[in-house]
């Protein structure tokens, strides 16, 4: 592991609204050309997390360092412009606006003209299906089409193509792979790869422990708010990492029990626990 | 094409045409302007026809601009009607009543609109209250005060001022016919066809339409962009009002009700969806011209005052389905080949 200071860091993060503790005594790291890899299963607290390191919410308590230095993100633009492109869970395109509009959507790039700021819509289009096309997705080919006819998966690729765009240190992806087909979703971990190989450090949540496996090279498991496990690649084994996402309890306990109970009421599996 | 591309270069195609939503607005004012062209005649074809829908439109155009951003926002402002009169009743008052030099009644006037449209803003943003809510609630209050304001200090709701031939000339006067309010349209529609399709903020808007959230966490200001909506709503609505006391010579408390309905059908036949995310100027422009032919198109028509409400409903039933497919047809997944 290299001596820099990771490029973003959280130290003891606390997270509430209003009475609702959602994350607590949250520490991380990830390290220029790493990928991190949060694991945890539905309302552990990764999208809140996330939107903790990427502005949209402000930690209860607690800090964040990037580069060693203490740092505050009062607005999603703060963190953006500190080069942190995050892709969200939900939403993140537009589906009454162009390709190119949505691309640029809060970065337009303009024109100068007197005091007057032209959209420079040529270019936004130009580099929208550029960028979109390495994504893979070379059906778009009109950066002024509405991304309303566009699939899921090209439009989950249309946000995460900006991400990888504007995303100048930081890339979080928070589960870019839930909505896509198993083509698609080999797609993204490819790009997580190449955003990590050109060294970008990488936090990809996801339920899915191969998705996981494959891209990561730390991992953080998050069950009801804090830090269950934190592991680097290797150490732990699939099952392992599924048992621990699971809630701590091991499968294979789950199973001995299972069958330990059988043997002991002729053959019946146990009734199910509520 | 995209509805927002105003200045779209590109070789457009039937096609493209056919699926943008103004050219639905434009098909609607043409089948509206000859039905009225043959029903009225030489009469409204010429000068007086055309002053006096133009003079309608004007008044309720200034006002549907602004609120076809809001709605292209997916807010509503139905303030609008009470700003109209508060902002013409300040300014009387100040010029009128107290004899303040008619720039301070008109800046006093605007100001009027623009706080209003602040508190808007404010109350839109920092609560979770729907826009519709709060600016029927502001809406009442606002008028509640100027009544209260014009009893006590004058006694009576309604306050005259002769203006000064200048700001008579500017702001009040008409030419053959025609009100200086049309000139002042048009430089509005030119100033917000720049922000909505030229400038890098109209592409905020519609995504603040389109899904607030993640305008927001795509770093765009929401709030301030939204307070600044409300402001310029209320800009323009204080503006009419103004307009309307330097050519009426006289503020009255009541009036402006007809702002609030009018404006939203100007905005919903031009194209813009009620539900937001999508609508563009020229929309709004056609959609101003459609309803103010109608308006006026009865009288030179000899019909029945009453039908043009029946025509209005079928215009305004018409647009929103029309709409509604548009939007249904753009966000369909089924991709074109
Ligand atoms: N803005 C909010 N206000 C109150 N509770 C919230 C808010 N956002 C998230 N939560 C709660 O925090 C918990 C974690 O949610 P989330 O971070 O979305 O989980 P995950 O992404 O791991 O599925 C959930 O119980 C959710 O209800
Ligand atoms: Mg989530």
């Amino acid at each position: 592991m290299s001596d820099k200071a990771p490029v973003l860091e959280m130290r003891n993060v606390d997270k509430s609204f209003g009475p609702i503790d959602v994350l607590h005594e949250i520490s991380l790291k990830v390290h220029e050309g790493e990928v991190l890899c949060l694991l945890g299963d539905n309302g552990a607290g990764k999208s809140t997390l996330i939107k903790t390191l990427s502005g949209v919410h402000q930690p209860t308590r607690g800090q964040m360092m990037m580069d060693g230095q203490e740092v505050r993100f009062p607005r999603p633009r703060d963190a953006q412009e500190m080069g942190i492109a995050t892709v969200h869970q939900f939403g993140g395109t537009y589906p009454l606006m162009s390709v190119g509009r949505n691309f640029f959507a809060g970065a337009e790039p303009t024109k100068g003209f007197g005091p007057f700021k032209v959209f420079d819509r040529q270019k936004a289009n130009q580099i929208a299906v550029e960028e979109v096309q390495k994504m893979g997705i070379t059906r778009i080919t009109d950066g002024d089409r509405l991304v309303g006819g566009l699939s899921g998966g090209e439009r989950q690729s249309l946000a995460i193509a900006r991400a990888v765009y504007f995303g100048a240190r930081v890339l979080i992806l928070d589960e870019p792979t839930a909505a896509l087909g198993v083509k698609q979703a080999a797609h993204v971990l490819r790009i997580v790869n190449e955003a990590k190989r050109r060294g970008l450090a990488v936090i990809f949540i996801t339920h899915q422990v191969m998705h996981a496996m494959a891209v990561g090279d730390h991992f953080a498991v998050l069950i009801r708010g804090a830090i269950a496990a934190d592991f680097r690649k290797g150490e732990k084994s699939r099952e392992e990492i599924a048992d621990l996402m699971a809630g701590g309890e091991s499968m294979a306990d789950l199973e001995a029990n299972i069958e330990g109970y059988m043997e002991t009421h002729d053959g019946h599996p146990p009734p199910p626990a509520h | 094409m995209s509805s927002q591309n105003g200045n779209g270069s590109k070789g457009i195609s039937l096609g493209a045409l056919a699926r943008r939503p103004e050219t639905g607005s434009l098909i609607g004012f043409i089948v509206v302007y000859i039905f009225f062209a043959v029903l009225g005649g030489p009469v409204f074809l010429g000068l007086p026809g055309w002053s006096s829908w133009l003079n309608i439109a004007a008044e309720v155009g200034i006002i549907a601009l602004p609120v076809g951003l809001l709605m292209i926002a997916g807010e509503f402002d139905i303030s609008v009607g009470s700003i109209v009169p508060a902002a013409s009743m300040m300014t009387a008052m100040l010029g009128g009543h107290y004899d303040a030099p008619a720039i301070v009644a008109i800046l006093a006037g605007l100001g009027v609109g623009l706080t209003i449209g602040l508190v808007n803003g404010l109350l839109v943003t920092r609560t979770t209250i729907p826009s519709l809510i709060v600016t029927i609630g502001v809406m009442f209050a606002v008028m509640g005060l100027t009544l209260g304001f014009a009893v006590l200090v004058k006694g009576s709701t309604s306050v005259s001022y002769v203006p000064d031939p200048l700001t008579k000339s500017l702001m009040g006067q008409f030419v053959k016919g025609f009100s200086v309010s049309i000139f002042w349209w048009l430089g509005l529609v030119a100033v917000f066809f720049y922000a909505l399709h030229v400038s890098p903020w109209g592409n905020w808007i519609f995504a603040i339409g389109g899904d607030k959230e993640s305008a927001r966490n795509a770093g765009i200001p929401t709030s301030q962009m939204t307070i600044a909506l409300f402001m310029a709503s209320g800009f323009c609505a204080a503006l009419v009002g103004v307009l309307q006391v330097m050519t009426y010579q006289q503020a009255q408390v009541a009036g402006g009700q007809a702002f609030i309905f009018n404006s939203i059908m100007c905005v919903v036949i031009g194209g813009v969806l009620l539900t937001g995310g999508a609508g563009s100027i020229i929309g709004i422009l056609l959609g101003t011209m459609t309803f103010a032919v109608v308006n006026q198109g009865i009288f030179f028509a000899g019909l029945d005052p009453n039908i043009q409400f029946i025509i209005t409903g079928a215009l305004l039933l018409a647009a929103v389905l029309s709409n509604d497919r548009f939007r249904a047809m753009a966000t369909s997944a089924a991709a074109k080949k």
